[in-house]
This record gives C-alpha cells, structure tokens and sequence, in this order.
C-alpha cells in the first residue's frame, strides 16, 4: 500500500484536467448522452406506461393491481424468499471468506477464478442440471435411497427455489466480502491482539466493521436479482409458484405493458428501499466496485 | 488438526455446491440417451451434430458477435467516461457514479423492460441492434468501475515529467498513462464480455422474435427439453476459457517468481 498517494491529487488536477479541461469534456460527452438516452430516458418511459392507461389517461390504476391477491402473493413470496436466500448466502459466504483469506494463496486472483468460473456456463443450463439432481427420481434421491435414508422431494417447492437462488448469487455475496476482508491491514488485526483483544472480540470490533461495505455490497447483489428472478423459478418451482418476476414477465407476455410497468414500479420501490436502508450502513459508498 | 480439516472439508462442500450442476452437464453432454433422466452409454454424437445445428450454430454466432462487440464499444465509452468523471468536481462526480450504479443494482427485468419501451416508443424494429444496444449500456458501468481505480492510483508526476522532457500530451498519455491504466481496462472487457455473454434478461425483452442468443434459445426449450447438443457446446466453451485461465496463471506466475526472490 502506497499512502503518499492522495485521493484527489491537486497535481493531478492541474496535470490531468486544466491544460485539457475542454478535452475531459469532450471525453464525457459520448458517456453522458448514452446514460441519459438508454438509462434516464427508459425508466421514466416505465413510469410514464405505469401511470397511464391505454388511452394516454393519468391514472392509479397499474399500481393498484399489486393488491390483487395473486400479485400481492407473489410479491410477498419473493420478498420472503430472496431474504431467505440472502441469509443463507451471507452464512456460507462469511465463513468461506475468511478462510480463503486465511490460506494466503500466491494470488488471490485465483481464487476469484474459481469463484467465478461457474459463471461461464449459462446459468439457465446450470439451473436446469439442478432438476436433475432435485427430481423426486434424481441424483441426490438415488444417493439417498443408496444410503438407505429418507428421500427428498423438494422440485417444484419454495426450498427449491431457494436453493436455485442461493447456488446462482452465492458468488456475488463470496466476491465482494472476500475482496474486503484480504485488504484489511494485518497490523490493525495485529494491534488489537496485542492490546488484549480475544479472537471473538478482536472479529467483533475489528474484522467485522472492516468487513462492512462488502457484506452490504454482497446483499445488494444477492437480493434485488432474487427479488426480481423468474427464470429460476419458473425453471425449479413449477408453473404453481409464482413470483413478482413471473408475474410481470406474464403481463409483458399478454401484451399488458401498463399493468407490467405498474407492477415493476411497484416492485423498484422495494429495490430502492432496500438499498436505502443499507447505504445508511455504507459510508464508502462512492466508487466502490463490485470485486 | 482437526481446525484445518474442517477448514478443508467446508471449501470442498462449498466447491461440491458451485461445481456439481457444471460436472453433471458435463456428463450429460456424452450420454447416448436423448433423455436428461437416464445414463444411456457414453458417445461423442451430440459433439459431432452440434456442427451440424444451424439454429444452436446461429445462437452462438449472435452471442459472440454481440459479447465481442458491445464490451468493445463499452470499454471506449466507458474508459472515456472515466476520464471525464475522475476529473470532475464532487458534486457532479458524485451524480454521474450514482448514475452509473444505477443498471448494475436495479434489477434486470426492469432495466430490460424499460429499454424496449424506449425502442417500441422510438419505432425501432427490436433485433440484433437493440440487443447490442441493451448490452453496451449494461456492460458501460462495469468498465468504468474498473478504470476508475486506477485513474485514481496514477501518479501525475510522471506525465508531467514526459511532457517535460519534451514529450507532447498525446504522445504522453499513450507512452505514460495508458500502459498504468490498461490492466484495468483489459479487465473491464472482460467483466463486460462475460456479462454479456451471460445475460438472460435484457436479452430476452429487448431482442424481438428473429434472433436468439444461446441464454434464450435455452429458455424456450426449457419446457419442451434441451437438446444434448447445447449440452456440448456448453462443455466446450467451459473448456476452451478454463484453459484459457490456466495458461494465463501459468503465464502470470511465471512473472512473478523473481519478483518474489
């Protein structure tokens, strides 16, 4: 680490930005104009269609149909189970990263690799080889009745789903955490043992507030693309478990696009909400990237 | 011991986790019968007729052409683009990065769907380009929060003291700023590439009925069974960039043991 290096260096303000000042914005404007044109633009064409009916009226009405039972239902089942899932991605991710930052690899990059790998192969495939081994004639059935215990049917459940959810965004909530715990300064740990701090509490008041803004980057990644899926559970839960993703994706499908937008603008309040409440946990929010 | 064993034990369960759906594809790809449900005996068919399927081979094709091509064009505007912020001022610099966050935390369904409100409400037919349209504005922020670190590590002294010695700006920021930026901007391509070669979502509402990506072209046959050749194609492709990474560590690897000494 190299900490004669300031933030924002003034010299390299007057070095980089005053003598091209007209440059620099020259560079931005290409960036600009594509963020307003395919970023801005569209999600006010979403509130537009989510607050209008089919005639061009103003009206409340796409975003009342989430108190359709069957809406409201599928909202709250994803909203259930994406906390579930984020759960229990933090509970595997947390432990994992500590002890892959305990190894000390040669290079950390290859453990990202591994991580990442998966990834390369399409996710639907990967989810749909989770049907094979979660059929009620499936691999983990057969291993089961091989060994002589009780078999499992959970394809086409919630737990299912669940599982879906976790096997495909554990690498989010793995990365981000992963990535912060191996930059913590090993003297900070160091100082706090020699002060008399335990294990338990030098985690507590150390390690774990370290470790805080790639925990919440980690939720964020893990629970907004829960919330929002429909193909994993239309893939593992069957056409009787329907979620907000699924129901919107039906209301585009039918051609209904003020309903679909109204549902989705129902549904971006509660992505909103949630990453409210976690950049209040999030002081370094500025530039932070993802891994 | 015992401490380390199950250190062990809880990577490889965790690994098991990651890597079991990618070993029984994998095993899928060579199995005889046309059924996911049973081990029919071992062939090599499915890889021979994987050449022969005009659709899988077209899916692939636009899959590439567009993971190439739109994190091509990302990684311009977005390295650009980093520029441009990193010499902002807070305020705007702030906006713009909150701007930016905005495709990679909202969820995918939403920004897909409001890209092609965007194209239907422009009359612009959906197909390939605004497919590519779709990818390079997802792929952008990715490249741009990877440059933006290393912008921000660079040391202006050196690009003062090239123009010093008589370099011009130009030649400056290629010889001086470049080769410290450019790791970044490698990786942003391929954060970008991956993405978009991974992309279900924004591909499936922006693409219209004429072209299909291998992510969409799985989607429609999830319900009538995957063809064993998809099963194939994905093999390979999971062999061709796991060799690809194990030559490239090897290689980086290589580099590093003086540095070490």
């Amino acid at each position: 680490m190299n900490d004669t290096k300031p933030k924002h260096n003034p010299l390299l303000e007057r070095g980089l930005m005053l003598p091209n000042a007209n440059r620099m914005k020259l560079f931005s404007f290409p960036y600009i104009l594509w963020m307003a044109g395919f970023i801005i633009i569209p999600l006010i064409m979403i509130l537009f269609y989510g607050m209008t009916t089919s005639e061009n009226r103003f009206t409340f009405a796409n975003l009342a149909m989430i108190a359709e039972p069957i809406n409201y239902k599928a909202l709250a089942l994803a909203l259930l189970l994406s906390i579930i899932s984020t759960v229990i991605c933090l509970i595997l991710a947390y432990p994992l990263s500590i002890i892959l930052n305990n190894i000390k690899m040669k290079s950390n990059s290859l453990i990202i690799f591994i991580i990442i790998l998966p990834m390369w192969m399409n996710f639907l495939l990967r989810t749909i080889a989770w049907q094979n081994i979660l059929e009620r004639t499936g691999i983990l059935n057969t291993l089961l009745t091989f060994l002589h215990l009780p078999t499992l049917n959970i394809i086409n459940t919630p737990a299912a789903i669940i599982l879906g959810m976790v096997y495909n965004y554990l690498p989010f909530m793995i990365l981000p955490i992963y990535n912060v715990l191996i930059k913590i300064d090993q003297d900070v740990v160091n100082a706090a043992r020699d002060l008399g701090a335990n294990s338990l509490q030098t985690f507590i008041k150390i390690i774990f507030p370290l470790s805080l803004p790639g925990v919440i980057s980690g939720i964020t990644m893990v629970f907004v693309p829960s919330l929002t899926t429909f193909a994993i559970s239309s893939i593992l839960g069957g056409s009787k478990i329907v979620l907000m993703g699924n129901v919107i994706e039906q209301q585009f499908t039918l051609g209904n696009w003020h309903t679909g937008s109204g549902l989705s603008l129902v549904l971006m309040i509660f992505v909103l909400l949630c990453m409210a409440i976690l950049s209040k946990y999030d002081k370094e929010a500025e530039g932070s990237s993802i891994w | 011991m015992v401490k380390n064993f199950f250190k062990r034990f809880y990577i490889g369960i965790i690994l098991l986790f990651l890597y079991a759906p990618i070993i029984i594809l994998i095993i899928l790809s060579f199995n005889k019968s046309k059924s996911r449900a049973k081990w029919g005996g071992f062939t090599l068919k499915w890889y021979a007729e994987l050449f022969q399927n005009d659709d899988i081979m077209r899916a692939l094709y636009t899959t590439l052409i567009l993971a190439f091509v739109s994190a091509l064009i990302a990684t311009i505007i977005g390295t650009a683009g980093a520029f441009a912020i990193n010499a902002m001022k807070k305020t705007p610099r702030v906006i713009m990065l909150g701007i930016t966050n905005i495709p990679m935390l909202n969820a995918d369904i939403v920004t897909g769907i409001s890209l092609m409100l965007l194209f239907v409400a422009l009359r612009f037919s959906l197909g390939f380009t605004s497919v590519l349209l779709a990818h390079i504005t997802f792929n952008i922020p990715y490249v741009l929060l990877s440059v933006m670190p290393k912008l921000k590590q660079l040391n202006p002294n050196t690009f003062e003291a090239a123009q010093d010695l008589g370099a011009s700006p130009f030649y400056a920021f290629f010889k001086v700023i470049l080769p410290d930026i450019f790791p970044g901007i490698i990786s942003g391509y391929f954060l970008a590439f991956t993405m978009s070669l991974d992309d279900f979502v924004i591909t499936y509402f922006t693409k219209g009925p004429e072209i299909n990506t291998l992510s969409t072209k799985i989607y429609t046959e999830v319900r009538k069974g995957i063809k064993p050749e998809i099963y194939a194609l994905s093999t390979i492709m999971f062999t061709a960039i796991l060799l690809l990474l194990i030559i490239a560590n090897r290689k980086s690897g290589e580099k590093n043991i003086p540095l070490r000494k």
